[in-house]
């Protein structure tokens, strides 16, 4: 059950970075996919572009991020082996899918931290317009932050959230399964 | 001071409270201030406007768009007059909506807007405008806000009454009021009564792309014709037109064309007219004229010149039109929400008369003719009329309707606007504006479906209203509440050009379906650059293109070099940006036309002519980053004949 919901994350993003501004009251935002990255709306992202190399941000080409090619195997592994597990696996196989899966999911979440360490660190500083002192753009893997005059807000959208979902669920089995051991 | 004293002074008191209090109230104001009318016009920075009302610029040859009930003006639409802010008219893509059988003309004298309709409502999809001076019809697309068609009127001499329409925008109409040799030809003056024809127009208008072709010209008695609209409801089919000078003079107007008691409301019905056009009882006749469109694809605009119109003769065709006699030299004639009435404004009679439609269908079946002129039958007045108002003040000239059983006409002479009720006839209120009221509007007001909560009153004079301007003053839009029982002024402001007559709608018709930026990937102009790897120069001959493109916060190229007098230089600019309110401008050092700004997503061309040598630098003129200040660039200019190849970064 918990695998299946993984299909999901093929539909809904992962992740979702919104940013406001005064001439942007509206917001300007970005859905990190499964497999790419695109605006909440049609041009989003080229726009979010834009207002980003004034201060030397990297642009977003979503072409260029390799693990975005590898994650719809690696997630499509994980819902056939889950789905395998369900149905005639024992409780050992249960434990090392989770085991797994979750190290999936916290090396996604590190990898995520870094790419957003990147693009708010690693400034061209030899192009952008804009340098303030000290100044970073790392956008929060979690929360809302204001940089200049941009409120970022990044949070799990609905795939991340069905995910999340799911390795609940797994834990919530492997919990049960091993309650019933208990007592049996 | 003893008790006596005090009581009669305590009584002089009270009398005196009572008379200031009455004399207060005898002034019309509200006693504590204007307050209430201030917080019924504040619109609080960030809200939005309930209304839009679009106001002609008469002689500015422009729209206005303004927000009701603030009065807030937010854009004003180039339509027949070049524009040096935004380029209209002087860009390659541009010059061809202003081109007629005269050829380019700078300017026109914009009076009349008329939204689209659909089923008698407004629907806001288009707004058609009349150009008076050199007969056009203009129509803005709503979604963009932009002049998408201008049509010029063969046969015709001052377009006054035009664009009206009718109910399904099936048409919009065009009557001629100077009446002209048909074809144009070399005549004396003196031979007004022979060689002068008047012509009623009817352009079709697509009901998809709005796209205005002439269906068909009536040839009418060369009297002036002076205003129009169309009927609806039951009188759906139908076209009214107001006349004066049927006493046919060609000099001194303002006696001799004011001497007969009664000119004419001309009655056609148009739906027998397509019935004999189908009959092939149309004339192609000669009729050049030019038909200039607008593509948002390309955006460019194409002139095309047509040869000639299909004309239809009365003579020919019995029953298209009917003469309804109304006093005295009419001006406007408006028809009421039901259809049912035809409202006529006496400019210089003392009284409005309303004919009944239902009345007129019965006199013209009973034969009430008293007679005829230039072979088209005259009703018996008597046998038409529905009732007239009196004590409608001076110079009764236009009526709108609130669609609560009221109309509302402006009287210029008294400067007033009075209101009084269909069907009994009697003046139920009225109230001053601030000065000679021309046309008045309420949103819908001459439609089916009237909304009626405001009246706009549009002032041809303002004298001592504003801080002075020396002896060229603006003219002036007075918002009137109409709610209630009576009117209330609410707001006075002045405004762009002549707001000669407004429409009004619902800002919800359109605001939610405005376009913000053309895309990129449905460019199709033939000079576009959509990419910045397509940004290039090219020479041909001794023109020169260079494909330009502009984005946050360069252009690209920006420097060129291997120009040389005597060339023409074509600057194609594309906008890259796909962001809502990111135009960029271009401006080039001695340029002998305008500026480009050029929207999201669109290409426009600047001519420019290089007159001197040397290197010369161009510019974005709208403030579009923080970057804006760096958007430049330069182009070298070389000695004619120099062998400089062209280069560029």
């Amino acid at each position: 059950m918990g695998a299946l919901l993984l299909i999901g994350t093929y539909i809904f993003p992962l992740w979702s970075i919104t940013v406001a501004a005064p001439q942007y009251p509206e917001g300007l935002g970005v859905y990190i996919r499964i497999n790419t990255v695109d605006g909440h709306s049609k041009n989003d992202l080229k726009n979010l572009n834009i207002v980003n190399h004034y201060i030397g941000m990297q642009e977003i080409v979503p072409e260029s991020i390799p693990e975005l090619k590898y994650m719809p195997g690696i997630v499509g592994f994980f819902i056939v082996s889950g789905l395998l597990v369900a149905w005639k696996g024992g409780k050992k196989t249960l434990y090392v899918w989770l085991a797994l899966f979750s190290i999936l999911a916290v090396v996604g979440l590190i990898d995520f931290y870094l790419w957003n360490y990147d693009f708010g660190h690693n400034l061209d500083t030899e192009h952008a317009a804009i340098q303030i002192e000290g100044m970073t753009y790392q956008p929060p893997l979690f929360g809302t932050k204001t940089m200049l005059n941009f409120v970022t807000t990044s949070l799990p959208s609905g795939g991340g959230i069905l995910a999340f979902i799911s390795i609940f669920m797994g834990y919530l089995a492997a919990f049960l399964s091993w309650r019933d051991k208990q007592t049996v | 001071m003893n008790k006596t004293m005090t009581r009669v002074v305590g009584v002089i008191l009270v009398i005196a409270t009572f008379l200031l209090i009455s004399e207060c109230a005898k002034q019309d104001k509200p006693l504590l201030g204007s307050g209430d009318a201030a917080s019924a016009v504040y619109v609080a920075p960030g809200d939005y406007d309930e209304f839009y009302a679009f106001t002609s610029g008469g002689f500015s040859g422009q729209m206005g768009v303004y927000g009701l009930p603030s009065g807030r003006l937010f854009r004003e639409i180039p339509v027949f007059s070049l524009d040096p802010e935004n380029g209209y008219g002087f860009t390659e893509e541009t010059k061809g909506m202003l081109q007629t059988t005269f050829g380019q003309i700078p300017w026109d004298d914009a009076h009349h807007p008329e939204l689209s309709q659909t089923d008698g409502v407004t629907d806001g999809r288009w707004i058609f405008i009349n150009a008076n001076n050199t007969p056009r019809v203009a129509r803005i697309d709503l979604k963009t806000f932009e002049t998408v068609e201008i049509i010029e009127i063969p046969n015709s001499g001052g377009n006054h009454g035009s664009p009206f329409i009718t109910q399904n925008t099936e048409y919009v109409v065009a009557s001629t009021r100077f009446s002209v040799p048909i074809p144009q030809r070399d005549v004396s003056i003196d031979t007004y009564k022979e060689n002068f024809d008047g012509t009623l127009t009817f352009i079709k208008v697509d009901p998809d792309d709005g796209a205005m072709n002439i269906a068909f010209q009536i040839i009418v008695p060369g009297y002036d014709y002076d205003l129009a609209h169309a009927g609806k409801g039951p009188s759906h089919g139908w076209a009214f037109f107001t006349c004066y000078n049927t006493e046919q003079a060609n000099t001194l107007l303002e006696v001799n064309a004011s001497k007969n008691d009664k000119d004419f409301i001309a009655a056609v019905n148009w739906k027998l007219a397509e019935k004999y056009l189908a009959e092939g009882k149309g004339k192609t006749r000669p009729g050049e004229h030019y038909s200039n469109r607008m593509s948002h694809s390309t955006h460019m605009s194409t002139s095309t010149l047509n040869k000639t119109v299909v004309t239809l003769d009365p003579a020919d065709c019995p029953g298209l039109i009917y003469y309804m006699p109304t006093p005295k030299s009419p001006h406007g004639v408006d028809i009421d929400p039901s259809g049912e009435y035809i409202v006529g404004g006496g400019k210089l009679a003392a009284v409005v008369s309303v004919h009944s439609f239902s009345k007129m269908l019965k006199a013209i079946e009973d034969e009430k003719f008293i007679g005829e002129a230039g072979g088209i039958p005259v009703l018996d007045y008597d046998a038409t009329i529905a009732g007239e108002v009196t004590n409608v003040g001076l110079g009764p000239l236009h009526t709108e309707f609130d669609g609560k059983g009221y109309a509302y006409t402006s009287a210029f002479i008294t400067s007033e606007v009075v209101k009084w009720k269909l069907g009994t006839w009697e003046v139920v209120d009225r109230i001053p504006t601030y000065y000679s009221l021309g046309h008045l509007m309420i949103p819908g007001g001459d439609s089916r479906k009237p909304w009626g909560k405001y009246l706009v009153g549009l002032n041809k004079m303002t004298k001592d209203r504003y801080l002075s301007t020396g002896p060229e003053l603006a003219h002036a839009a007075q918002l009137i509440d109409i709610s209630g029982e009576k009117m209330k002024l609410l707001l006075d402001f002045p405004t762009v050009g002549e707001p000669h007559y407004a429409q009004g709608i619902p800002a919800d018709l359109i605001h939610p379906h405005t376009t913000k930026i053309y895309e990129l990937e449905h460019n199709e102009h033939p000079y576009r650059a959509i990419t910045e790897k397509e940004a290039r120069v090219e020479r041909d001959g001794n023109e020169v293109h260079v494909y330009m493109t502009t984005i946050r916060t360069h252009f690209k190229p920006d420097n060129i070099e291997g120009i040389k007098l005597g060339d023409v230089v074509y600057f194609h600019v594309t906008n890259l940006e796909q962001d809502w309110d990111i135009p960029h401008g271009f401006a080039m050092q001695g340029a002998r036309n305008s500026e480009l700004l050029i929207m999201p997503g669109a290409t426009n061309t600047l001519r420019w002519e290089p007159q001197k040598v040397g290197v010369f630098p161009f510019y974005c003129t709208d403030f579009c980053s923080a970057l804006h200040q760096e958007m430049q660039g330069y182009v070298r200019v070389s000695p004619k004949g120099s062998k400089l190849p062209i280069s560029f970064n």
